[in-house]
């Protein structure tokens, strides 16, 4: 019997911090001391805390270890696992201890609720078995043995969920779409191209459970009368295709994907294809033409695909998170999917916080929590006394944020008003000691690199507007630019072909918005924050 | 795996398995494992405790260990935590034997060992 279990978060950025050596110092060292057949050592997803070195957790005790090195490892384990004295320089405080249950499961730390996170760090992602310990497969079981196709699609429309990619689509109305059509062969894909700088969500939720995705899928295709799916993960995210591909053959082996799962009529299996990396692929028409091995260009719309997709099929692209959320809502139902959450915005979303914040990582949190409260409680304010500047949430293509919005509860519509949206769930937090400017000519650098340059606003728009924040960050700004930047991102907003062009100029109309001053600022020859030089002949004048 | 009956015993399976990650077990066994606890034998009570709750399949219980607890003469000692009621039960000079015994009274039928107990509260 193995009376402690130390869990070693191995996601990306852990095993960048050499985790995996730990994680082998650890197993030998534990067989040195005669201890192997009483501790076990798993490797976990990521664990939500970031930027803090390799990060593990030793069971029962709770007791969570940061920044561990080569050398700490026999400390741990003379200290800890002989004597149980906890290692107090590397002990990690900040992980609240469980205040409340909702639900069965999902347990609420602090201000966080993890629903779709809820085996993240908490099981072996590599391991069927852990993940059908903590209520794996039984939503589809349940599917499967007691429901008709259709009440599997009621019960997700009557939980309300949005699609987490960022466009908060009603997920049960997509899917009954496709279920109308009536055709020989249907497809569920996941887009898993997460493209967005700053999110890493998708990334951590395949790395930390992947058989939750499967299980969702197999859900949809059974919703809507699919047989075959695709992951469609980004080719850089080697670890989320490594730990897809393992869980899927796992699933396959166990019989949950396949011909008769659970012994009914319904088969249903899945392949992975990889995406080179194109941020447009993450478009879902892009993405579609991508996997026929076409280049990955939008198609037009209407009609779209749930009618049309997949080499003319009807088909389904859902969001990772959108697909690890439905095997729950099954299992415990739409109306306790709607306990969590606002009226309008149910459930909860997973943010990628970056930026200027002492404590960035990942979260999990109700909707309609605040800004606030994420930036200050969960993430522990600004760093070095700065002041809070901007928040640009979803992403680059993301609305701006500011001070004025800190309490505004995050849920689509209210953010709809205040001309922002959640999109992808990066949450980038920008202090008092960046340039407006800079910042924009940053997103703007990021579209003109992407732009598939299929049409001509977001093609020349981006790099127009890069032309004149150029010259403005120079002192070289004309009186009229600002003018013309708006007219430009206007032009933009409405006539681009697709998403990207489409939404490229939100956070320069944001920053317009609520920042002009600063604009005017620079073509007066003066930047508040120091980071532009100014080489204007005014410059002296200044 | 063809029906939810199956997935379910790989479930119970899987769950005996990851009990120590469980942080809501009703008894926490605590072996005091200072100098003291193991130069009197805890390392062997310890392996006793893990063997009989292994053989027994007991679920509810997590297995942890502390440092010296300052009664050295009684050593090795072992604590009893009942986790819902928060009442610690320490026994004193324990052997493997005993360890046995109070698993099987204690931790699985909630009698207590009286006649090895050191402190109660």
């Amino acid at each position: 019997m193995h009376r402690i279990h130390i869990l070693i978060a191995m996601d990306a950025h852990t095993i960048s911090q050499g985790a995996r050596s730990i994680k082998d110092a650890m197993s030998r060292e534990l067989a040195l001391a005669g201890l192997a057949d009483e501790v076990r050592v798993v490797e976990t997803g990521s664990l939500g805390i970031y930027d803090k070195g390799v990060v593990l957790v030793v069971f029962p005790d709770g007791v969570y270890y940061v920044g561990v090195k080569m050398e700490d490892v026999s400390e741990i384990i003379s200290e800890h696992l002989i004597k149980g004295r906890i290692v107090e320089r590397l002990h990690y405080l900040d992980i609240p201890t469980e205040e409340a249950t909702m639900g069965d499961k999902s347990a609420r730390i602090g201000k966080q609720v993890r629903v779709v996170l809820k085996n993240a760090g908490v099981i072996d992602p590599e391991s069927i078995e852990e993940y059908i310990a903590h209520d794996g497969y039984e939503a589809l079981g349940k599917a499967l043995t007691e429901m008709k196709p259709e009440q599997v699609m009621e019960e997700v429309k009557a939980s309300g969920m949005q699609g987490r990619g960022g466009a908060f689509f009603p997920t049960g109305v997509k899917w009954g779409f496709a279920a109308r059509e009536k055709s020989d062969e249907k497809y569920i894909i996941c887009n898993a191209d997460e493209g967005e700088p700053g999110t890493f969500k998708d990334r951590l939720i395949l790395e930390g459970d992947p058989h939750a995705v499967i299980e969702g899928m197999a859900l949809a295709g059974f919703a809507v009368g699919a047989h075959q799916g695709y992951v469609y993960i980004r080719g850089e995210y080697r670890m989320s295709i490594n730990r897809m591909q393992k869980a899927i053959e796992q699933a396959r082996k166990h019989g949950l994907l396949g011909k008769n799962i659970f012994g009914s009529s319904f088969s249903f299996d899945l392949d992975i294809r990889e995406g080179a990396g194109a941020y447009i692929c993450g478009e879902e028409t892009a993405l579609i033409e991508s996997i026929e091995g076409k280049r990955g260009e939008p198609r037009n719309k209407p009609p779209f695909p749930p009618s049309v997709g997949l080499w003319g099929k009807p088909t389904i692209v859902n969001n990772v998170e959108t697909l690890a959320n439905v095997p729950q809502i099954i299992l415990k139902g739409a109306k306790w999917y709607r306990s969590m959450g606002t009226e309008n915005s149910p459930g909860t979303k997973v943010f990628t916080m970056v930026g200027n914040i002492n404590n960035p990582g990942l979260i999990e949190v109700p909707m309609g929590i605040t800004l606030r409260e994420i930036i200050y409680d969960i993430g522990h304010g600004i760093p070095e006394g700065k002041e809070f500047l901007l928040a640009q949430l979803g992403g680059t293509t993301g609305g701006i944020l500011t001070r004025e919005h800190l309490d505004l509860p995050l849920a689509v519509d209210s953010l709809r008003n205040a001309g922002a949206g959640m999109g992808s769930g990066a949450l980038l937090v920008v202090d008092d000691s960046q340039c407006i400017v800079d910042l924009v000519k940053t997103f703007v650098e990021f579209f003109v690199h992407e732009s598939c340059g299929i049409c001509t606003l977001c093609r020349e728009g981006n790099g127009r507007l890069l032309e004149i924040l150029e010259r403005m960050s120079d002192g070289k700004g004309k009186q009229d630019d600002l003018r013309l930047m708006e007219e430009l991102a206007n032009a933009m907003l409405r006539g681009a072909f697709c998403g990207l062009g489409q939404a490229a100029p939100i956070p320069i109309l944001g920053c317009l918005r609520y920042f002009r001053s600063e604009f005017e600022q620079h073509l007066q020859g003066a930047c508040r924050a120091g980071k532009c030089e100014l080489h204007a002949e005014n410059e002296a004048a200044a | 795996m063809k029906t939810l009956s199956d997935l379910r015993a790989i479930k119970e399976k899987a769950k005996k398995e990851m009990a120590a990650r469980e942080q809501s077990a009703k008894y926490r066994i605590v072996v005091a494992m200072g100098t003291c606890g193991i130069a009197a034998g805890a390392r062997t009570v310890m392996s006793a405790i893990l063997d009989e709750i292994s053989k027994r399949n007991i679920a509810n219980a997590v297995v942890t260990q502390t440092g010296c607890l300052g009664f050295c003469d009684q050593e090795p000692l072992i604590q009893i935590i009942q986790t819902d009621k928060n009442v610690t039960t320490t026994y004193g000079k324990i052997d493997s034997e005993t360890a046995r015994k109070i698993i099987y009274e204690h931790v699985m039928n909630d009698r207590v060992v009286s006649n090895h107990v050191f402190m109660h509260q």
